[in-house]
């Protein structure tokens, strides 16, 4: 940084006369922008980007691919967009009992939610997706479109992730909160509703928005049952065009921004519910 | 009938029930006799006092009066009628008639002072927003906390936690308090704040059970003493019986030792 800041200097030196300032400066400035508009004049701006394309091969070829094909991938980041909605919103309502359950149930839903997380979490996605679509919404006679399918696996598998990340933040409340709240006559679903769910659901959050970002990225995978995600209409466009890399880089941007534009949502909502002066 | 004889027999005939009763109460944790068939009547009015080394006892025996701990035998009675432990209804209408105050506080840490004080009038009790809020308002202002009102638990003192806790628990028209070791968490300078609010509460009538080691108080307001040990209460008595100093019991021998500390 500092050597730059230098060499900066150095150069502007010769143009600019000791002493004078930001003024002096600002002109020197502009005096270089006057040079290169000159320089661009002369050689002629088609020029300038034919050497462009021709470093890197039809540059302007792809270009215009990624262009053309924008809207259609954006549709793409809608339905990634609703997917992990759909699927988040299933793990959470999903998740919220699983965890009561493993805590607060009998030893039967207990068995259950046990036996269920460990399928969930051992079982690979890709696996759980051609199983469900292909395997056992055929064998009930479940006709759903490919998005809900992958809606519904990818639900099914966060209320595992989830069911843990609830239940953690249940056990970390000490006890006592617990106990008070029934000291006061309140059942246990009301002690649930009022005072051990507010706060195990604040301190969920930030294992919640790690939730979010890893599912995310899974849903690329609903690309194998058809759904007509990013992953999947980036592959269509690329496959079509032979313009791999710049689509699977655009494809790459738009999961790195609705990552950021959930993450920063997320980081509101931490903000908002916070307990003033509680750290926990 | 003479008539002091007459008086005798409605006394045994229609007795005046004792607010709280716990008959034989035993119970064992992890292969260990917490308590072993303990007993005791509570009056209207009455201030027990629980004394005794830690591990006697004390802690599950008050847990076991509003059931929050089953026991595995004996029963526990309301003004006469005996609780089911295993009626949820019953249960949640026990402890409503039976406040507990915790050592650790235990307030809802997401709700500030009058909201905590409130929920459970709203929740439990149904009243509306408002009237919950006026009455927690109300017993705040009894504990000297109106100024406090909004403020979340982080933002209290030790001292203000434990009473706004004891605002919680009279919000509910409670007909006994349990008080498990009130001051022993706090800071030697707020123990004070808290036992003035507990003695307006013995002067004004309120029944209430208490396990603590502030003899100094106990000595001064309790209407008995009992000493816990090993599960059994071992002595029980007026403070100036079990602690005159001619008397060679366990307790007067226990708090001569707190004294030295």
């Amino acid at each position: 940084m500092l050597r730059s800041e230098k060499r900066t200097h150095r150069l502007l030196r010769l143009y600019i006369p000791p002493d004078s300032g930001w003024r002096g400066t600002l002109s020197a400035l502009s005096g270089f922008l006057a040079c290169i508009t000159v320089f661009c004049c002369e050689k002629g701006m088609p020029e300038f980007f034919t050497t462009l394309n021709s470093l890197i091969p039809q540059f302007f070829d792809k270009l215009l691919v990624i262009w053309e094909a924008l809207p259609y991938i954006l549709g793409g980041a809608l339905v990634t967009a609703a997917t992990i909605v759909g699927a988040l919103g299933l793990g959470l309502i999903l998740g919220i009992p699983m965890a009561v359950g493993q805590i607060y149930g009998p030893v039967p839903v207990r068995l259950f939610v046990r036996l269920y997380v460990w399928f969930f979490r051992g079982t690979p996605l890709l696996v759980l997706l051609f199983l469900f679509y292909f395997g056992l919404f055929q064998f009930i006679g479940l006709d759903v479109s490919a998005f809900v399918a992958s809606c519904l696996v990818l639900g099914l598998t966060s209320a595992a992730y989830q069911s843990q990340i609830f239940r953690a933040s249940i056990s970390a409340l000490p006890m006592g909160q617990m106990k008070a709240a029934r000291a006061l006559g309140m059942s246990d679903a009301q002690a649930l509703r009022n005072v051990i769910l507010p706060q195990a659901l604040r301190l969920s959050i930030p294992g919640w928005s790690n939730e979010f970002s890893i599912l995310l990225k899974d849903s690329a995978l609903a690309y194998a049952l058809g759904t007509p995600e990013i992953m999947a209409r980036v592959n269509f466009v690329a496959t079509r065009t032979y313009t791999h890399l710049p689509l699977y880089i655009v494809a790459a941007i738009l999961y790195f921004i609705i990552t950021l534009i959930g993450l920063y949502f997320l980081r509101a909502l931490e903000r908002r519910a916070r307990i003033p002066g509680y750290n926990m | 009938m003479r008539p002091e004889y007459r008086y005798a027999l409605m006394n045994t005939q229609t007795p005046h029930p004792p607010v709280l009763s716990m008959r034989n109460i035993s119970i064992t944790l992890g292969g260990r006799k917490i308590l072993n068939s303990v007993s005791l009547d509570v009056e209207r009015g009455e201030l027990k006092v629980l004394i005794g080394p830690s591990g006697g006892g004390k802690s599950t025996f008050l847990q076991c009066m509003n059931l929050l701990v089953t026991p595995d035998a004996g029963s526990v009675s309301i003004e006469g009628a005996s609780v089911n432990p295993h009626d949820k209804k019953a249960l949640c209408r026990l402890r409503q008639d039976v406040g507990m105050i915790f050592q650790d506080f235990n307030l809802f840490d997401h709700l500030t002072a009058v909201k905590n004080v409130a929920i459970a009038l709203r929740r439990v009790k149904g009243m509306s927003r408002e009237a919950a809020e006026e009455r927690a308002m109300h017993e705040l202002g009894r504990v000297g906390l109106t100024d406090k009102a909004d403020l979340y638990p982080a933002h209290l003192s030790g001292g203000q936690k434990q009473r706004v806790a004891i605002a919680r628990a009279l919000a509910m028209d409670p007909k006994v308090i349990l008080l498990d070791e009130p001051t022993s968490a706090l800071d030697p300078e707020l123990v004070g704040e808290v036992l003035a609010v507990i003695r307006d509460l013995a002067k004004s009538g309120m029944t209430m059970i208490m396990a603590t080691h502030q003899m100094d108080f106990a000595t001064a307001l309790a209407s008995e003493i009992l000493f816990m040990e090993q599960g059994n209460i071992i002595e029980r008595g007026t403070p100036g019986s079990l602690l005159a100093p001619d008397s060679a019991t366990r307790t007067r021998d226990f708090c001569t030792r707190l004294a030295d500390m």
